[in-house]
């Protein structure tokens, strides 16, 4: 791996993203816009009945948790559409860069994208509803690091569609966040679930990681480890999943032409 | 004679039932301007992209600097550029940060110098801040070439490179070309359709019709042996032959 070329793709979609106000605002405004329409819900939840204790920090802490998973799977798919479109991918794939270092760029790309969108929800919510993620502690950061795990590794397999199956699948960068979401328990815990679904989720690493969020709030620490280390396996092997599917996707798609017919 | 820097061998590229290269066999030398011509659908780019590694052939073998291409894809294409007029740089970046990425990816030593050569030698140095969507498309074209020379490749491939330029510019780009091949000793592999581009830029050229190849040899070779004095009549009876034999 040549960290040089790995520096120059994140550079090109810093400079991408830094003269493009629509790219900024997956960043800077919806992320902002999710967490104060979030909160305007809770607050019209907890005026007209206030069974749920902690509802607020219940909600408030999935939207910010469930921006980072969002944001990062995103950008996976986004650095690669963006050369798509541009028509430069033949460019970047005519030059001396591997294909590990353009995933692991797209990689940082995610872990750069989602650290910003964590840092400003974060102040958001403690300015707007008194709600300090940093409260959750060590754990926090253990449940964000394997939301950034299932992030990169949907945002992979995400884009291997795309390889394959070019511009007709570029949907699936936004779309494929909202396929895992009921299952993904972030509003409700896994339990409100019927129980085919129940199986499903117990193989998605963000249940874990929201189930994991839940306990520590009710003071239920005992089973946060539990947890995060379901969600780590899980993520483990999705990661080396998406990487096969990735690589099997791309050989074939280098072997029907379709490289260079969708990138230029 | 020079070392052989690019060996092609039984080359087969099948789409399905379509066979788009048949094979094919060519090679070639270090320093030499080699045209690969053919009508539309002929194969030129299907056989660029597999030299390039963007598309895996069917059967046969591509040698690259005495490396195999599918084993050793990246130090081969350290020494290799490729333009296309149907490729292009982000556009929403500014000429001088698209450059200076690829200079970053390929590792150009002094970026900012060697930026600044290339783009006084296209002509696009009062460019150089303008963001590459709002080129012009022949301003397109020289900013991919700027790219393209970046690394001071030992082999350049170029597929229609100067198909959007005017004829005053298409001919300053010929010369470009043939002094950066003179002074570095550049190896060009490049496909055209425009007949003075490959009369006065190519030592050597590749007919390929259907897939295969069916005339190489200098411009004034296959003109005798077709019995003409012009490129164009050549290729226009190429172009109409149903079979892939040509009498
Ligand atoms: N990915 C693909 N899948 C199926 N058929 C393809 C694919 N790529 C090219 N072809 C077919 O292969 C043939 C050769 O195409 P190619 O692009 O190599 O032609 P060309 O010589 O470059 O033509 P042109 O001068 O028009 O650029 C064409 O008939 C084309 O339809
Ligand atoms: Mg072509």
């Amino acid at each position: 791996m040549c960290w040089n070329r790995i520096y120059a793709l994140i550079m090109k979609y810093v400079y991408i993203c830094s003269r493009n106000t629509f790219r900024a605002m997956d960043i800077f405004f919806w992320p902002i816009m999710d967490l104060l329409m979030w909160g305007f819900v809770t607050m019209y939840m907890l005026k007209v009945s206030n069974t749920v204790p902690g509802l607020i920090t219940f909600l408030i802490g999935a939207v910010i948790m469930w921006n980072v998973f969002y944001r990062a799977q995103q950008v996976v798919c986004i650095s690669f559409l963006e050369d798509l479109w541009s028509r430069n991918l033949l460019n970047i794939f005519t030059a001396p860069v591997q294909v590990r270092e353009f995933v692991t760029a797209a990689y940082i790309l995610g872990l750069m994208q989602a650290s910003i969108v964590l840092v400003i929800m974060s102040l958001v919510a403690v300015v707007f509803y008194g709600f300090n993620i940093l409260d959750l502690g060590i754990y926090a950061g253990m449940l964000l690091a394997n939301l950034m795990l299932m992030g990169w590794a949907l945002g992979l397999v995400a884009t291997a569609l795309i390889v394959r199956w070019g511009p007709q699948a570029e949907v699936l960068a936004w779309a494929v966040p909202f396929l895992v979401q009921p299952v993904s328990a972030v509003f409700y815990p896994i339990s409100v679930l019927p129980q085919p679904l129940q199986v499903v989720a117990s193989m998605v690493p963000a249940a874990h990681v929201f189930e994991g969020m839940r306990a520590l709030m009710t003071g239920n620490e005992a089973i946060v480890w539990g947890h995060i280390g379901s969600a780590f396996l899980l993520n483990l092997l999705y990661l080396a999943g998406a990487g096969l599917l990735f690589r099997f996707l791309f050989e074939q798609a280098r072997e029907k032409g379709l490289l260079a017919k969708y990138c230029s | 004679m020079l070392e052989t820097i690019l060996k092609v061998e039984s080359l087969n590229k099948q789409f399905g039932n379509f066979t788009a290269v048949e094979d094919l066999s060519f090679s070639v030398r270090g320093g030499e301007i080699v045209g690969l011509l053919g009508a539309n659908g002929a194969g030129k780019t299907t056989t660029i992209h597999m030299l390039l590694g963007l598309t895996k052939p069917t059967a046969g073998a591509v040698t690259i600097f005495g490396e195999n291409l599918e084993e050793s894809r990246v130090s081969i294409l350290q020494r290799v550029n490729f333009a296309s007029s149907y490729v292009h740089l982000p556009y929403n970046l500014r000429v001088v940060e698209n450059l200076k990425v690829f200079a970053k990816i390929y590792g150009v030593a002094k970026p900012g110098e060697k930026i600044d050569e290339l783009l006084e030698m296209f002509e696009i140095a009062h460019l150089k801040f303008k963001t590459s969507g709002m080129l012009s498309s022949g301003e397109q074209t020289r900013l991919n070439l700027c790219k393209a020379l970046l690394n001071d490749p030992a082999l350049l491939v170029l597929d229609e490179p100067t198909a959007s330029l005017d004829p005053d510019l298409a001919d300053k780009v010929r010369k470009i070309l043939k002094r950066v091949k003179e002074e570095k000793g550049m190896t060009v592999l490049t496909t055209s359709h425009n007949m003075l581009d490959v009369v006065e830029l190519c030592d050597r050229i590749i007919f390929m019709h259907l897939g295969a190849i069916v005339a190489e040899g200098s411009s004034e070779e296959i003109m005798t042996r077709f019995g003409t004095d012009s490129l164009e009549d050549v290729f226009i009876r190429i172009a109409r032959t149903k079979e892939k034999v040509i009498a």
